[in-house]
């Protein structure tokens, strides 16, 4: 087992910049997650830890070694890509003995590791069949095998979950972090989908442009996020960000309470006029905007269907959002500011 | 009614000519566009291919108007003979010597030249030139390089130091080092058809694949013999196919060069069918040597075929 660690490392592709200077480090058997929309630069970190890519400066360190002019097979990391990346000539006994055989080891021994890898992801049965003549769901857990196999100091997995339909994803999110935790191996796992990243993740890194906005568990990202594109990407629908005299202010769906279900004192009372309604089953999101004194701006309010309180479109109805809800953000730089009261942000 | 339709066509705005009538029926459209290729086959291939199968069992010869049918009296005839033995066993040499370079030196500059380098373009132009320039004028080129007086490798050669002042061979002039003069040349030619195949082939393999590879510690060899190769093979049978039938069949850089010599040691049956039955007159029997492989080329097509649908993958 080891911990990873990328130190001011960027990656140049011409002039773009697709990793521009990321610092962090992973704990011991720690699962951490690198999310980010598609081009924010997770990939290419990931690669690179991997070694598939040079970084254009920085170091990456591997067991508190720096590893950069290693290659792939001497990091002792094992990657699971996207497409699954099987070897498709050859069987899944073949495509897991692989990494053993590149080792060098003696084929009684081979089997006996590949049986055991097959029997922690129950393909044991598939070990004679040929990559596509496996399902979505079976060729995630061949992958998975081939990683394990040779019991690495560090997993990379890129975005290996997105390839299998709703339903399987819920199933394999649940047994990969099962897995993980009995296995204890460094995890970095790379992730669009917040859902993931949120239920997966020890600690979660999000990224943007090639930088790390923040770092820290599920729970600080999404109740401290450290700037307004932490708190506007995670979240669905994402935070209400209004503009106040010289900050922004931003509160959640979720805690945008009607005052009539919710009579709360050390809260902010907000008219609120809905213009629109969605009922989602378990949920009801109303679209609106607020009324003076706040800025006339679009906001969401997200009520659990145990909220029963009526209400109708082109109602105007009293809100309320506690104080310790609110966030505020420097209007400018967009990060994260002290508290202060509402009464001088909207007059 | 009619008004109708016609209202209807001012509103579609397609003018109601017969051709666009069939411009909409696949069934007619279909065999009117390949009419064109299907002529050009059956004139320039099939009815050549079918005559040579008829002169092939009568007794033909050039100036003469009579057109006997004897059989396979021609193929019996020539089997027997020394000439014939020689060029068959010839065949198979300068095709099978030059594939295999081929495919080697084909497969190491594939993969050198998929890797990104500066210059590389020029590098891509300098292979594909054998290919475009035409292969007579290229071989020509090749007689005056190989020349037994002028060899421009002898001079430079014997100008560096490395062949001494006795020493100067005459590469055309004896038997094996003509042969092997021969299969050079050819391999010069179709190399860079085979190349270009084979970087299509590297290319159509996914990238993650390669990765996956190197993650899993696969050494250079391991990686090219275990991961490489098996995805390349359907590509790779395909041009060895196009290769094989070539060097079977063509005798472009053999009559340019050597015209069969020295005492028939490079003579191959396409170019012994061409001076039996152009040269020497005996349309009969040059047809039936020219012939002679076609069965075992359709059988080696084929089979060449059979494995690459196999061995497709994904």
């Amino acid at each position: 087992m080891a911990t990873v660690e990328a130190r001011d490392i960027r990656k140049s592709f011409g002039t773009v910049r697709a990793v521009d200077g990321v610092n962090l480090s992973t704990k011991e058997g720690e699962f951490l997650v690198l999310l980010g929309s598609s081009g924010c630069g997770k990939t290419t970190l990931l690669r690179m830890i991997a070694g598939l890519e040079k970084p254009t400066s920085g170091d990456v360190l591997i067991g508190g070694q720096v590893v950069n002019d290693l290659p792939p097979r001497a990091r002792k990391i094992a990657m699971v890509f996207q497409s699954y990346a099987l070897y498709p000539h050859m069987t899944v006994f073949k495509n897991i003995a692989f990494p053993l055989k590149a080792q060098g080891m003696r084929a009684d021994a081979v089997r006996q590791r590949v049986e055991w890898a097959a029997a922690l992801f129950g393909i044991e049965l598939l070990l004679h069949r040929k990559p596509r003549q496996l399902s979505g769901g079976e060729r995630q857990r061949v992958a998975l095998a081939r990683a394990v196999v040779r019991e690495p100091a560090v997993f990379l997995l890129d975005e290996p979950l997105s390839n299998l339909d709703a339903k399987l994803r819920a199933s394999a999110r649940d047994e990969l972090q099962q897995f993980q935790r009995r296995i204890g191996t460094t995890t970095i796992y790379v992730t669009h989908d917040q859902v993931e990243a949120m239920g997966l993740g020890d600690r979660i890194a999000v990224m943007q442009h090639g930088r790390v906005r923040q770092i820290g568990t599920p729970m600080e990202v999404y109740d401290e996020p450290a700037d307004t594109f932490v708190a506007a990407f995670l979240g669905s629908p994402p935070m209400n960000l209004i503009e106040g005299k010289d900050c922004l202010v931003g509160f959640r769906p979720e805690h945008f309470l009607p005052k009539e279900a919710f009579p709360m004192t050390e809260a902010a009372s907000v008219p609120f006029r809905v213009t629109r309604l969605e009922y989602l089953g378990a949920d009801r999101l109303l679209y609106g905007v607020l009324e003076r004194p706040f800025p006339e701006q679009k906001v969401i309010a997200k009520l659990p269907s145990t909220v029963t309180t009526s209400i109708r479109q082109g109602e105007t109805h009293e809100f309320v959002v506690k104080e310790k809800d609110l966030k505020f953000f420097d209007r400018d730089t967009g990060l994260r500011t002290a508290p202060r009261p509402l009464s001088t942000q909207f007059a | 009614m009619e008004a109708v339709k016609g209202e209807a066509r001012v509103l579609l705005g397609a003018p109601a000519t017969r051709f666009s009538y069939i411009r909409d029926r696949e069934e007619w459209l279909g065999p009117l566009m390949l009419g064109p290729a299907i002529l050009y086959i059956v004139l320039v291939v099939g009815f050549p291919f079918f005559l040579a199968l008829y002169y092939s069992v009568s007794d033909i010869t050039l100036g003469s108007r009579s057109l006997g049918f004897v059989g396979l009296k021609n193929f019996t005839g020539v089997i027997g003979t020394t000439k014939f033995q020689t060029a068959l066993k010839n065949t198979f040499v300068f095709a099978i010597l030059s594939q295999l370079l081929v495919l080697v030196l084909g497969n190491v500059l594939a993969l050198a030249l998929q890797k990104d380098f500066r210059g590389k373009w020029l590098v891509r132009l300098l292979i594909l030139l054998p290919w475009v320039a035409p292969i007579s004028l290229g071989t020509i080129g090749w007689l005056w390089i190989v020349d037994s007086i002028y060899s421009v490798i002898n001079w430079t050669l014997r100008a560096v130091g490395i062949f001494g002042p006795t020493f100067w061979p005459i590469w055309l002039g004896v038997p094996h080092l003509a042969m092997g003069t021969v299969i050079a040349v050819h391999v010069w030619r179709l190399l860079p058809l085979a190349t270009v195949i084979l970087l299509a082939g590297l290319s159509s393999i996914p990238k993650d694949i390669h990765d996956a590879a190197q993650v899993d510690g696969a050494s250079f060899w391991r990686h090219y013999f275990q991961v490489t190769l098996p995805l390349l093979l359907p590509v790779a049978v395909v041009a060895l196919l196009f290769g094989l039938v070539f060097a079977f069949t063509d005798m472009t850089v053999i009559y340019v060069l050597t015209r069969g010599g020295p005492y028939d040691t490079t003579q191959v049956l396409a170019s012994l069918a061409f001076f039996t039955g152009v040269a020497g007159g005996d349309l009969a029997e040059g047809a039936a040597i020219s012939l002679f492989l076609f069965p075992l080329l359709l059988a080696a097509a084929i089979g060449f075929l059979r494995i690459a649908r196999r061995s497709e993958v994904v």
